[in-house]
C-alpha cells in the first residue's frame, strides 16, 4: 500500500512534468502556425523590414480559425464580415457573382465532389476558371484527383493559395447515397 | 493473498503507465525537435528572377495580406497577373512605370515605390516560388 502510495506520487509528478510539457509543445506549435517573419526563413532578419512590416499572427488570429493553409476560414471570414476585400479597383470593371452548385461524380470510393460557385465568384471573377480550366458545361473537364495533387484544375488554388488538398472532406462533402437530385 | 495480486496487479499498471509516459515524452520530445522547422506563411510568393543579381534582396509578396484588402479577381483579372509563380517577367522599371505592383504601389492604393527595403526584404539565395503552407508546400510537392 505504502510502496503504491509512493510511485503514485511520483507517477503524478512524471504526469505532471509531462502535461507542462505538452503545453509547451502545443504552444511552441501554435506559434508554430503563425511564425514570426524574423523567423519564417524567407525573410532576412537583417532587413529593416522584418521590424516594419505586419507579422501574420497579427493579422489572422483574430479572424476565423482554420485547421490548415494560413489557418484561417477565409470564406466565412468574408461571409461573415470580418474582413471586406475590394472587389475592383477601377469603377468600370464588371463584378458577377453565381450562384450554382455543380456535382462532380467521378471520384471512385469517395464522397461526391460539390463545387460551389458562390463562393468562388465572391472572390475570383469566372475568366479566371473559363474557359481556361474548366469548360462550363458540368462533366465536360476530365478533372482526375491526380492532376489535381500535380497542381492542375482545382490544384491550380488549393494547395497553393486557399485551403490545402489535405482537407479532402471539403471538396467530397456529398456521401454517395445522398447525392441531391 | 488478496492483498499481494492488488500490489501486483498495482505494480503491473504503475509498470505500464510508466511505459505509457515515457512513449508519450518520447514523442513531445519528437514533436519538440520537429517545432523549431522554419515555415514561412502559406502562399508567400518568392520573386527573385533579377533582384539578386541585380544587387538587392528577393521580394516576398505576401497573399495573405493582400487577400485581406482585394479579392483574387483585382489582381488576376483586373490587373492581369498571371495565376503562376514565375510567369509575369517584372522590371524595377516596369514597376516604377506603374505596371505590376506599381499599379498599387504609386503612393495612392498603397504606398510607393520609394520603400525598397518593404518589398526587398528576403534571405538572399532563394529561388523564386510559392511557399506552401502547413501540409502541401505547394503543387509540384506531392
Ligand atoms: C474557381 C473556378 C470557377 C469559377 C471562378 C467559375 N466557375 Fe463555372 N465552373 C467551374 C467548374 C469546376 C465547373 C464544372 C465543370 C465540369 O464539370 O466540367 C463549372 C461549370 C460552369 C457552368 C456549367 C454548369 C452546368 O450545370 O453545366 C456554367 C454555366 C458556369 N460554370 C458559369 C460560370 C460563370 C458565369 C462564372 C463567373 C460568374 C463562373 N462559372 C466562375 C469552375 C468555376
Ligand atoms: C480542392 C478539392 C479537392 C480536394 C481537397 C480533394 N479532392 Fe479528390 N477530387 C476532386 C475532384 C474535382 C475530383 C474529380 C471529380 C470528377 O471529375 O467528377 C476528385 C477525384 C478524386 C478521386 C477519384 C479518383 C481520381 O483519381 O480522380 C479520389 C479517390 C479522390 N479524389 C481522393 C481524394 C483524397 C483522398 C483527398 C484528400 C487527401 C482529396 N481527394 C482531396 C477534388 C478534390
Ligand atoms: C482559381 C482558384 C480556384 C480554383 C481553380 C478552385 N478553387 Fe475552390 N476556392 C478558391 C478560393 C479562393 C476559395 C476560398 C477559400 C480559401 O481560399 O481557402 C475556395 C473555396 C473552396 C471551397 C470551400 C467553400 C466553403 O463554403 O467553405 C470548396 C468546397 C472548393 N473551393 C472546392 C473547389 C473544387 C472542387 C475545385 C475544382 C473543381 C476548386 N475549388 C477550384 C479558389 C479556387
Ligand atoms: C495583390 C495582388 C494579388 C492578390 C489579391 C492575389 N494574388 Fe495570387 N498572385 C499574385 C502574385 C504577384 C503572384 C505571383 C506571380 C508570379 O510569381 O509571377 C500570385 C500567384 C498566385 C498563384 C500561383 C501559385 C503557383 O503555384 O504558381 C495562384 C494560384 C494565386 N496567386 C491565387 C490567388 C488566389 C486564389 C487569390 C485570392 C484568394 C489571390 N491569388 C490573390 C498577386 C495576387
Ligand atoms: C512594391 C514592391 C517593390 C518595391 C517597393 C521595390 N521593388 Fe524592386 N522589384 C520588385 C519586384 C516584384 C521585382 C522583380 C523581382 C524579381 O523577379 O527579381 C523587383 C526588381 C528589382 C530589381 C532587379 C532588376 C530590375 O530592374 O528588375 C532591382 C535592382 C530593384 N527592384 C530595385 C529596387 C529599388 C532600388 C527600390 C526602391 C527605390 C525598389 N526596387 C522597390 C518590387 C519592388
Ligand atoms: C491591388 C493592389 C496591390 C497590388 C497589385 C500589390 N499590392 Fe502590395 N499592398 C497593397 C496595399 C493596399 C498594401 C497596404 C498599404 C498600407 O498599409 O498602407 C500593400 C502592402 C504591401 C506590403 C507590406 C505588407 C506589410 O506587412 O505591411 C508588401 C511587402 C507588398 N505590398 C508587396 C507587394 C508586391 C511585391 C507586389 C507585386 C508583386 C504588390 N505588393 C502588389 C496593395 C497592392
Amino acid at each position: 500500500m505504502v510502496l503504491h502510495k509512493h510511485t503514485g506520487r511520483r507517477l503524478g509528478l512524471k504526469y505532471s512534468i509531462l502535461g507542462i510539457l505538452m503545453l509547451w509543445a502545443t504552444s511552441v506549435f501554435a506559434a508554430g502556425s503563425w511564425t514570426p517573419l524574423e523567423k519564417d526563413g524567407i525573410h532576412d532578419p537583417e532587413s529593416p523590414a522584418v521590424r516594419v512590416l505586419q507579422q501574420p499572427r497579427e493579422a489572422l488570429s483574430v479572424l476565423p480559425d482554420d485547421t490548415a493553409g494560413n489557418m484561417v476560414h477565409w470564406v466565412r471570414a468574408l461571409q461573415e464580415g470580418y474582413i471586406n476585400p475590394r472587389t475592383n479597383i477601377m469603377p468600370e470593371t464588371k463584378i458577377e457573382v453565381l450562384d450554382l452548385d455543380v456535382i462532380m461524380p467521378e471520384t471512385s470510393e469517395m464522397p461526391l465532389v460539390l463545387f460551389p460557385h458562390r463562393q468562388h465568384t465572391e472572390w475570383l471573377d469566372c475568366s479566371n476558371c473559363h474557359d481556361k480550366i474548366f469548360k462550363q458545361k458540368a462533366g465536360e473537364t476530365p478533372v482526375n484527383m491526380f492532376a489535381v495533387l500535380q497542381g492542375e484544375y482545382c490544384g491550380q488554388c488549393h494547395g497553393a493559395v486557399s485551403f490545402p488538398l489535405t482537407e479532402c472532406k471539403r471538396c467530397h462533402s456529398v456521401p454517395r447515397n445522398k447525392v441531391p437530385r | 493473498m488478496k492483498i499481494t495480486m492488488k500490489i501486483l496487479l498495482g505494480m503491473i499498471a504503475t509498470i505500464h503507465q510508466t511505459i505509457q509516459a515515457a512513449v508519450l515524452t518520447v514523442i513531445v520530445a519528437l514533436l519538440f525537435v520537429e517545432a523549431p522547422v522554419v515555415q514561412a506563411e502559406y502562399a508567400d510568393v518568392i520573386l527573385n528572377k533579377r533582384s539578386e543579381r541585380e544587387g538587392m534582396r528577393p521580394v516576398i509578396f505576401p497573399h495573405w495580406f493582400h487577400r485581406i484588402r482585394f479579392r483574387c479577381k483585382v489582381c488576376h483579372h483586373e490587373l492581369g497577373f498571371e495565376m503562376r509563380a514565375g510567369a509575369n517577367d517584372m522590371t524595377m522599371e516596369q514597376i516604377t512605370e506603374g505596371k505590376f505592383c506599381g499599379m498599387c504601389h504609386d503612393g495612392e492604393v498603397a504606398w510607393s515605390v520609394e520603400n525598397c527595403d518593404l518589398c526587398h526584404s528576403g534571405r538572399r539565395g532563394l529561388e523564386s516560388r510559392i511557399v506552401g503552407g502547413h501540409e502541401t508546400l505547394g503543387p509540384g510537392a506531392w
